[in-house]
C-alpha cells in the first residue's frame, strides 16, 4: 500500500525524438506496455471499489442475486452493539500497540545502531520476527501463553503470581493480543529506524560531542527531531495496519471470548464468510475504509504541523 | 511525507562495513552494550527458541509443571506432521503462487513502470492516478466482490485464483516508474535513434541497471504473498489448494492440544523463509528500509 519509494517529484522526461508516425507508434506501444496491468488492476482494484460500494446498499448472501436496500445496512450498523464494541476494541488496540511499537522500535534501533562484537547475530534476532507470518506467530504465542502448560504463566509462577488466562480470558485477550503483535512489529520499526538512524550526518553528533553533549541527550536533542520524517511514516503505516487487525485474531482467540477480543476486520470477515451478510459485510468495510483515510490525513496534518513549528 | 522518508533511508546494511573493518585493527574492548543488547535479543527470539525446543519434546514433557528442556530429541514429531497434513503440498503450492506473482509482478511492473515514466500515450496521465488510487484502499474493501469475480471465473479454490489477483501491483508500478524517472533519458536516446523499439530499449539497455528495484520488488512480493493469509483463506477451501499459511491454521485446528506436533509443523513452515532471509538478509533488510513496506 502506501509507501515512499523513490520520492522526490521527479519530472517526466518524454524522449522527443521521431515525427507523427512516431507517436502514433506511442501510442500502441505505451497501451501495450500498461494493458495487461490496466486490466488487472481494473478487474481487482477498481472494479471491486466501486461494486463492494454498490454492494453496502444491498442485502445479498453471495449466493442468490442481491435485492436493494438502500441505506438499511449502514442503519443497521449503526444500532449493532456487537459492531460498536468491535469499532471500541480496535480503537483500544491501535492506541496501544502503536506508541508502545513506535517507542520500542526507536529504542531498540538506537540500541543496535553501533559497531560491536556480534551487532549482526543480534540484528539478525531482532529482524527475524519481521519475516515470521502472522499465522506461525499466532500459533507460536498461543503456546507460549497457554493458561496451563505455557512458559509464560510457569515463568510467572516462580516469582508467585498466579495462573493467567492470556487469550482465554475475557479482561486479558486484547492485550495478549497487543503483546503479540509488537513482538511481530518491533524488528520491522527497528529496521526502518535504524536506516533513519544511519542517515544522520556523522559529523552533525561529532560537533555536538565537541561542543560537551552528552551521547544521550545527542540522541534524544539532534537524532530524534532529525528522525522526524520517518517516525511520521511508521505512524501511519502502523495505525493503518493496526485498524486492520485479522490474522493474529484468527489464530488466536477467533475475536473471542464473549467478542473480547473482536476487532472491525474480524467482525467483518463473520459476516461475510460465516453468517454471509455480504452487503453489512461491504457497509463495515466502508466505514473502515473511511476511517482508515480520516486518521491518516489527521496523522500527516499533526506530523505536518509538528514540522513546520520545529523546524530550525 | 514520502520525499523526506526516503532521503535519509539509505540502505542499512551496506553502511557500515567499511568503518568496521577499519576498527578491527585496534585493540578489542568489550562493550557495555551487550549488557543490553544479550538480553533483548534473547527475549526476542525466545519464542522461536521455545517452539523449536517443543517440536522436538515428546507430549508428556509439555504437559509437565514446571516446563523444561526434552530428554531425548523427537525429531519423528516432524515426521509426524509431515504424515499427517499434506505440508510438502502446501510449501510447493505457496512456492508456485510466490513465484508466479514474482514473475508476474517483475514483468508487468516494468513494462507499465517504465510507459508511465517514458512515453506519453493518450490517457496515460489519468491512467497512472486511478491506479495508484487503489495503492490506498484496504484489501478488506474490494475483498467481498474479488470473491464474487473469481467466482464468476470458475476459478475458485484453485491456485490461478491465488496468483491472478497478485500478479501485478500498483506498489511496484510506483516503484519501478519512479526508479525509471531517476535515469537519465540520455541512455535511451542513442538507441531510440537508432530505431530501436521500446522493448527492445527496455532489454538491452535498461535491464542491467534495473537489478536493485528488482531485487527490492521481488523479496517485497515474495514476502507478501508467502505470508499473506487473508485472501487465501476465504478462496480456498480444499486441503489441496491452500497455501501454507492457510494449511497451519487448518492443521493448528486439528491437533489443538498436541503441541509438538503442532510446532514441528509450524517450524517447518517457517524453514523456506527462514532460510532466504538468513541467506539475503543484506537484501531483505534494504528492500524493507528502502521502501518502509513489509
Amino acid at each position: 500500500m502506501i509507501a515512499s519509494a523513490a520520492g522526490g517529484r521527479p519530472r517526466r522526461r518524454v524522449l522527443p525524438v521521431g515525427g507523427v508516425a512516431r507517436r502514433r507508434a506511442d501510442h500502441l506501444s505505451g497501451w501495450a506496455m500498461v494493458g495487461p496491468t490496466v486490466f488487472l488492476i481494473g478487474l481487482f482494484g477498481l472494479v471491486p471499489l466501486i461494486w463492494s460500494f454498490v454492494l453496502s446498499f444491498q442485502h445479498s448472501d453471495l449466493q442468490t442475486s442481491p435485492t436493494s436496500a438502500g441505506v438499511q445496512n449502514y442503519r443497521a450498523l449503526s444500532h449493532d452493539p456487537v459492531f460498536w464494541q468491535s469499532v471500541r476494541q480496535t480503537l483500544l488496540y491501535s492506541v496501544l500497540f502503536v506508541p508502545i511499537t513506535l517507542v520500542g522500535s526507536l529504542l531498540v534501533a538506537a540500541a543496535i545502531n553501533r559497531r560491536i562484537r556480534g551487532i549482526t547475530l543480534y540484528r539478525l534476532a531482532i529482524f527475524i520476527p519481521v519475516v515470521t507470518s502472522t499465522v506461525a506467530t499466532g500459533v507460536i504465542f498461543s503456546w507460549v501463553l497457554d493458561p496451563n502448560f505455557g512458559i509464560v504463566n510457569s515463568l510467572l509462577h516462580k516469582v508467585g503470581i498466579h495462573q493467567q488466562g492470556f487469550f482465554s480470558s475475557p479482561g486479558q485477550a486484547l492485550y495478549s493480543v497487543v503483546a503479540m503483535t509488537v513482538w511481530g512489529w518491533l524488528g520491522f520499526g527497528a529496521l526502518i529506524f535504524l536506516a533513519g538512524l544511519q542517515g544522520i550526518p556523522g559529523e552533525l553528533l561529532e560537533a555536538a560531542s565537541i561542543d560537551g553533549c552528552s551521547k544521550t541527550r545527542a540522541f534524544w536533542s539532534i537524532s530524534v527531531p532529525l528522525l522526524r520524517p520517518v517516525t511520521a511514516f511508521l505512524l501511519v503505516w502502523l495505525t493503518i495496519n493496526s485498524l486492520q487487525l485479522f490474522d493474529e485474531v484468527y489464530v488466536t482467540t477467533k475475536g473471542g471470548p464473549l467478542h473480547a477480543s473482536t476487532v472491525v476486520v474480524y467482525y467483518l470477515y463473520q459476516q461475510a464468510f460465516q453468517y454471509f451478510h455480504a452487503g453489512y459485510a461491504a457497509a463495515i468495510a466502508y466505514v473502515l475504509f473511511a476511517a482508515i483515510l480520516v486518521v491518516t490525513l489527521v496523522e500527516l496534518q499533526l506530523s505536518r504541523r509538528l514540522n513546520s513549528e520545529q523546524a530550525p | 511525507m514520502a520525499a523526506g522518508t526516503q532521503a535519509r533511508m539509505p540502505a542499512a546494511a551496506s553502511a557500515d562495513r567499511a568503518p568496521a573493518q577499519r576498527r578491527k585493527r585496534r585493540r578489542w574492548r568489550p562493550s557495555g552494550w551487550h549488557l543490553v543488547l544479550l538480553p533483548l535479543a534473547l527475549l526476542l527470539i525466545s519464542p522461536l527458541i521455545w517452539m523449536a525446543l517443543t517440536s522436538l519434546s515428546t507430549l508428556e514433557e509439555t504437559r509437565r509443571f514446571p516446563p523444561g528442556l526434552p530428554h531425548t530429541l523427537q525429531w519423528h514429531n516432524y515426521l509426524s506432521a509431515w504424515r499427517e497434513s499434506p505440508f510438502g503440498r502446501w510449501l510447493l503450492n505457496s512456492t508456485i503462487v510466490s513465484v508466479a506473482c514474482v514473475v508476474g509482478n517483475v514483468v508487468l511492473c516494468s513494462l507499465a513502470g517504465y510507459a508511465f515514466a517514458r512515453i506519453r500515450f493518450a490517457g496515460s496521465r489519468i491512467v497512472f492516478v486511478a491506479l495508484l488510487a487503489t495503492l490506498m484502499v484496504p484489501f478488506q474493501v474490494v475483498m467481498i466482490p474479488t470473491l464474487i469475480i473469481i467466482k464468476d471465473l470458475h476459478l475458485v479454490d484453485s491456485l490461478p485464483a491465488l496468483i491472478a489477483p497478485n500478479l501485478v501491483t500498483p506498489f511496484g508500478v510506483y516503484l519501478l516508474r519512479q526508479f525509471f524517472l531517476s535515469l537519465p533519458a540520455e541512455l535511451e536516446e542513442a538507441a531510440i535513434i537508432d530505431g530501436a523499439g521500446r522493448l527492445r530499449v527496455l532489454w538491452q539497455v535498461l535491464l542491467p541497471l534495473m537489478g536493485p528495484p528488482l531485487i527490492t520488488l521481488t523479496v517485497l512480493t515474495f514476502l507478501n504473498v508467502w505470508n499473506d493469509f487473508l485472501w487465501p483463506l476465504i478462496v480456498t477451501s480444499s486441503p489441496a489448494n491452500m497455501t501454507v499459511q492457510v494449511g497451519l491454521a487448518s492443521f493448528q485446528s486439528a491437533h489443538f492440544t498436541n503441541w509438538p506436533i503442532l510446532m514441528a509443523g509450524t517450524l517447518m513452515s517457517q524453514i523456506p523463509v527462514l532460510l532466504l532471509f538468513i541467506a539475503g538478509q543484506r537484501f531483505f533488510v534494504s528492500s524493507i528500509a528502502s521502501t518502509g513496506f513489509k
